[in-house]
Order: structure tokens, then sequence, then C-alpha cells
């Protein structure tokens, strides 16, 4: 078992003939994802690198392909208008890689996704795993572990990439598996966030436990703080990135901003714990609070 | 980006918002020029992002020729230095002139979008004049918010309301309020901002509304469809190392520490000052090389964290997606070679080509780097280098 794609999920690439676009699908497919197809308007009709064929629009994509998933990589500029037209087209779950997309655009996009009942992942994140089943992003592959019968599988959330590679890495070295893993980007608005995949991990049989990987600005850590005291049964393990940031200061991503007096790492860690969760002092400790939690 | 308090006005005042008259300026002639221009009383303010210009003597009210003078010869000679500019303090070249008003009341307007319900926000409070986080803590009740429609915008029933919590009864006053508000938004939406305020709106003892102050950010992501956004931008407000660490596309922030670090990811480089810091040492900055990291980019990264004077070592920590180990390894030791390493550089890589990196190193036999198991090894290693 997992949470939102699997080892059926038929996946194609909007913006595959840019070098990002052509790379990262190669590696899914090598990764063992159904990529069925890929869109760039004005190239349809002809085949990929990868010798999968390329559609001028996501509706005829899907009219042939049956995708039901898609992988973002088209410029900032135009990635929003892509995502909307992924949902008209009947896409359920939107995979928004592309970093840089204007605010004001997702706020549009978000509105029109909403509406049609679609999930959209990101943007500006490196997308979701299923390890042993299906990648719809850039993580490397090979850090993931699938899970086995009988051996603990953790559900991961993260605002981050790369630190979310670092708790990966760090569970897969000992011995804990993935049930799916989820990218949720470093954008002040963005697609599904803690609280909605903290639910459907709950409700997981497969998954054992979770993992939040938050930072600084905003304030959807101290929500999903809330929430889990609430109604998260499963045990949730936590780091927050940006202790030492300083405030009024963006932090590489969009949404990493301690403005107004709030989205401090302090405050997040305070209600994360007030909530009952074990959080990590530091990101290389983030596997042994899990194992710790874990043999509670 | 951020802008001056004039261009914001300007920006209001081209949608309607009633703005006093006022003129900007860069030498003494011309304020005192623009002062018989204006009125017989005026306000002198620095064009400068730091605040606290009042208690540095840095806005002044003036209502004779000899006081302008005097004034804008201050401000245009000295540095100003509050609590937000550090000690050595700031240069001003910019004054703006406007005419004095006398206040009433002040009031609140504002302007961000709502990460939580994921629309752009307006609030409002009768409670102006001062900073809107101190009225969050001490009184929310006292701001009121009205969220937009992602696609249709502030609509005028709730710019109505809006100007009902502010109280005005009085038609010509509650048209201009009806202007400032949804003027405010129309420059928000048009112009892509982040955050806009004006800060206070105030109505004058003879009755009338206006926007005595603004400030407005504006969406980096967003810049390129604003062309006129970018010839606003200052580039003397900035850090030197952030503006050219910006124009080769890198994402880097100075601190005070001597540690320095090169990592790709905004959230990993953020966990990595976390880690220096919970070893006890001090992060010198915050750099993320992106995803598509090349030589040139690794190598330019290495010399913008090496021109921090501070800086003793240097902690690189890389775990490879987009980003190859193998690259940044490459860059490593071209920079290496390049520019020599005047600091111990500790060195931890994990995920995308590692082993063929490790080798890389191992093989180019590098004075001064220091290689690293894991993050946490990698953290004390930097710390006690240093």
């Amino acid at each position: 078992m997992s949470i939102l794609v699997n080892k059926n999920t038929r996946v194609i690439c909007q913006g595959i003939t840019g070098s990002a676009g052509a790379f990262h699908t190669a590696q899914c497919l090598e990764y063992g994802t159904q990529m069925v197809g890929g869109v760039t308007p004005s190239k349809g009709g002809q085949k990929s690198e990868h010798g999968l064929p390329i559609f001028n629009t996501c509706h005829e994509a899907v009219a042939a392909t049956h995708a039901d998933a898609t992988m973002i990589f088209v410029p900032a500029p135009f990635a929003a208008d892509a995502a909307m037209e992924a949902a008209d087209a009947g896409i359920k779950l939107i995979v928004l890689i592309t970093e840089g997309i204007p605010t004001l655009d997702m706020v549009k996009a978000r509105k029109f996704l909403d509406d049609r009942g679609v999930r959209l992942i990101g943007p500006n994140c490196p997308g979701i795993i299923t390890p042993g089943e299906c990648k719809i992003g850039i993580m490397p592959g090979y850090i993931h572990k699938a899970r086995t019968p009988g051996a603990p599988a953790v559900g991961i959330i993260s605002r981050s990439g790369t630190l979310t590679y670092e708790a990966v890495w760090q569970c897969t070295s000992r011995g804990i598996a993935q049930t799916t893993c989820v990218g949720i980007g470093g954008d002040p608005v963005k697609g599904l966030n803690f609280i909605e995949l903290l639910e459907l991990f709950e409700h997981d049989p497969a998954t054992d436990a979770m993992i939040m990987i938050g930072e600084i600005g905003g304030t959807d850590e101290e929500n999903a703080a809330r929430y889990i005291k609430e109604k998260v049964r499963k045990p949730v393990v936590a780091f927050i990135a940006g202790q030492t940031a300083p405030p009024g200061k963006r932090m590489g991503h969009a949404g990493a901003i301690i403005s107004g007096g709030t989205g401090d790492a302090k405050s997040k860690i305070a209600a994360l714990r007030e909530a009952g969760l074990a959080v990590a002092d530091s990101p290389a400790t983030i596997g042994d609070t899990l194992v710790t939690r874990l043999k509670r | 980006m951020r802008i001056h308090e004039y261009q914001a006005r300007g920006l209001l005042a081209e949608v309607g918002v009633p703005v006093p008259a006022s003129q900007v300026v860069t030498t003494v002639q011309e304020a005192i020029e623009a002062f018989h221009l204006i009125d017989t009383t005026v306000v002198i303010k620095a064009q400068v992002f730091a605040g606290g210009r009042g208690k540095a003597g840095f806005v002044k009210l003036c209502s004779t020729e000899a006081e302008v003078k005097a004034a804008a010869q201050f401000m245009l000679t000295n540095r100003m230095i509050s609590p937000q500019t550090g000690p050595e303090g700031i240069p001003v070249g910019k004054l703006l002139i406007a005419a004095s008003v006398d206040i009433e009341s002040e009031y609140y307007l504002g302007m961000v979008v709502d990460r939580s319900r994921h629309v752009p926000v307006m609030m409002v409070s009768r409670e102006g004049g001062v900073e809107i986080e101190e009225v969050a803590a001490r009184n929310p009740q006292a701001i009121v918010k009205e969220w937009l429609h992602p696609h249709l915008g502030l609509m005028p029933y709730q710019v109505g309301k809006l100007v009902d919590v502010l109280g005005f009864t009085q038609k010509q006053q509650i048209s201009d309020a009806r202007k400032a508000i949804s003027g405010l938004a129309t420059v928000f939406l048009k112009e892509d901002a982040t955050l806009a305020e004006i800060n206070p709106l105030v109505r004058t003892k003879d009755g009338r509304i206006l926007a005595l102050d603004a400030k407005m950010t504006f969406d980096d992501n967003a810049l390129f469809r604003h062309k006129r956004l970018q010839d606003m931008h200052d580039p003397t407000e900035e850090n030197p190392a952030e503006l050219r660490a910006k124009q080769h596309e890198l994402s880097y922030i100075a601190l005070d520490g001597n540690i320095g670090c090169l990592v790709n990811g905004a959230g990993l480089a953020m966990a990595t000052m976390d880690i220096i810091k919970l070893h006890g040492g001090q992060p010198a900055n915050f750099l993320d090389v992106g995803g598509g990291v090349t030589t040139e980019r690794a190598i330019e990264a290495f010399k913008i964290i090496l021109s921090d004077p501070q800086v003793r070592g240097i902690l690189v920590n890389i775990f490879g997606g987009i980003a190859k180990c193998d690259v940044i390894a490459g860059a490593l030791i071209a920079a290496a070679q390049e520019i020599g390493f005047r600091v111990p550089v500790v060195v931890r890589l994990e995920g995308t080509n590692v082993d063929k990196a490790r080798q890389m190193l191992k093989e180019a036999n590098i004075q001064q780097l220091v290689s690293a198991g894991d993050l946490t090894d990698a953290a004390k290693k930097v710390c006690a280098a240093v």
C-alpha cells in the first residue's frame, strides 16, 4: 500500500522535450514508472528520445494514453497554465516541479484545480515517489527503500527537496522503508499540504509512522500540529529547518521567510512538541529520532 | 523586491489613491525649490528601506527655507544610523519633500497573500500609524480582514464593508477611503505584490483622507513581466555579495558567523546552518547553489563565500538529486586550482554519482580539503577547523 501513486499510475510529462523534462522522464522510466507520453506544443505526432508519443495538448495526451497523472517541467511563466490545462483534460494528480512561478498565478491555478477536484503537489518541489513502484519527480530513486511485509515503513512529507533525500537516506540506512514520500514544495501557495497528507498516511494501513519536514515561513506546521493532536494516532517525527535564519530574509524558497512576527522555527518546534511529536534537533538525527519513537 | 516610499506613492496616485503633494529631490537646491512649490510647511523624509528614520533625524518638519536647507543638507551628507542599519549606517541619496498635513486620526490598510487560504487578503484597522504586528499581538480584533476571490479580486461590497469598519460617514471621505482600499488592491494584483501597505491612511483636521506613507514589496518570480518595476530596483539598497550572487543565479544571504556554507537546496542549506550552530559554530552565510548547478556557478559560489573576510572554514554539503555530485566535485577541483582555498573546506557528498565524485576528489589530492562521512561528522570537522 501507499498513497496517491503506485505501479498502476499512468504518467505524462509536460515539457518532455526540454532538457530537464527529457532527463527526468528517462530517470522515471528507468525507475519503473509507467510513463505513457509527453506534451510539447507544436511537437505533437513526434516521438520523444525515450520513444514515447508526444502530443500538442494535454487533452490529446489523455485521450490517447489514459494518463491519470502528470509531471510538469514547463518554464515558470507558463507553468500555472500548464497545470490548469492538465486539470481541464481530466488529469487527477498534478506534480508541478517548476520553480519560480509567480505567487498570484498559483492563487488562480489553485482555485481552478480545486473546483475540478484535482490534487496538486508542488510547485517548486521534488515530486512524489512510492518506492519500488512509481517515481514522479526529480529525487534520486536509489536512496529509497521499498516496503517488505512485516518490516516498518514510514510516510514522508517535506517542504524541502534535498533535505527530504537526507531524511529518506537516514531511514533507508537504518532499514526503515518508505510507503510514499511527498515533497510538497517551498512556495507560499501550493497544493497538498501537511494536513491532507497526514490524513492519507493515517488511513494507509502500510504506513506505520510519518516524518514531516518543515521550515520557516507561514503557519503550516502549527496548523499540522493542531491536526495531529486531534486526529493522528500514528507516531509523527518532525524536523524544522531554519533555526538560525534571520527574520525578514527569504531563505531560498519563496515561502521561507519569517515576517510579521510569524513563521520562526522556534514557535513551530514548540507547537509540534506540544502536540506530542518527537522533533529532531539536528538534520542528521531524523532517522534515529524515528527509530527511537518506533520502539516506544 | 522592495521599492521606496516615493515609488509606492507614485503607484498609488496613478490608480486614484489620494496622496499629499510631493516631490523627490537629490540636492539641497532642488529641496528648496520643491518646498516653495508645494506648501508652507513640508515634511522631508530620507528615502531608504531601513526603518527608524524619525528617531535618527531623517524625517523632519520644516516651515522655512533655512530649515529645509539645513535638513536636506544634513540628510544628504550624513549616513543614517538606526537599529536597522547597523553601526556603519547607510548613505541617503534621495529625499521626499511632501506637503505636511494636520492629522486627526490614523488608519491602517494592508494586503498580503494568506498562505493558509491561498488567496490575497485585505486588512484594515482603525489603529493606524503603528506596526501592524504590534496591533495583531495586542488587540487582534482591531484588524478586520476581507479575503479576495482568486479570480474576481476585491469586490465592491467588500470595499464597502471595510470602509464601514474604518467608520467614515461623510460622503467625500467614504468616496476617498473606497479609492484608497480598491486602489491598493489594484496595485497589489496588477503589479504582483507580496506586501502592500498604506500606513497610515489619515483623516486630516480639515476632513481630507490621504495616504501618508506606503510600503510595498513585489514577487521576484513575477518581475519578468513588470519592466517598470525592474527599472525601479535600487541596487544600492542591497548587500553587494547578495547582488553578485543573484546575477549568477545563486541564492546567497550573508550572516555574521565564520563558517561558510555551500549547499544544494534551500531546506538543506538552512539545515546545514542549523547543524553548524548545534555543534558550536556560527554560519557565515546561507547559500543554495540550486539544482542545475554548473562548474562556473560553483566556482562563483566559492568566490563569493571567500570574499567574506570573516570566513575561516567552509562546509560543502551536497545531496545530489538534480545536482550531480561529480559536477560539484569537478567544480571543487576547478575552484581549488583557479582561486586556491585559503581556509579548510570540509566536503560531505551523498546522492547521484557520489562514488565517481569521491574518486575524483581523492585523485585530485587537494590540500585544505577534508572529506567527511556523514552530516554530523562534517559539522564537527568544520567547527573544529575554525
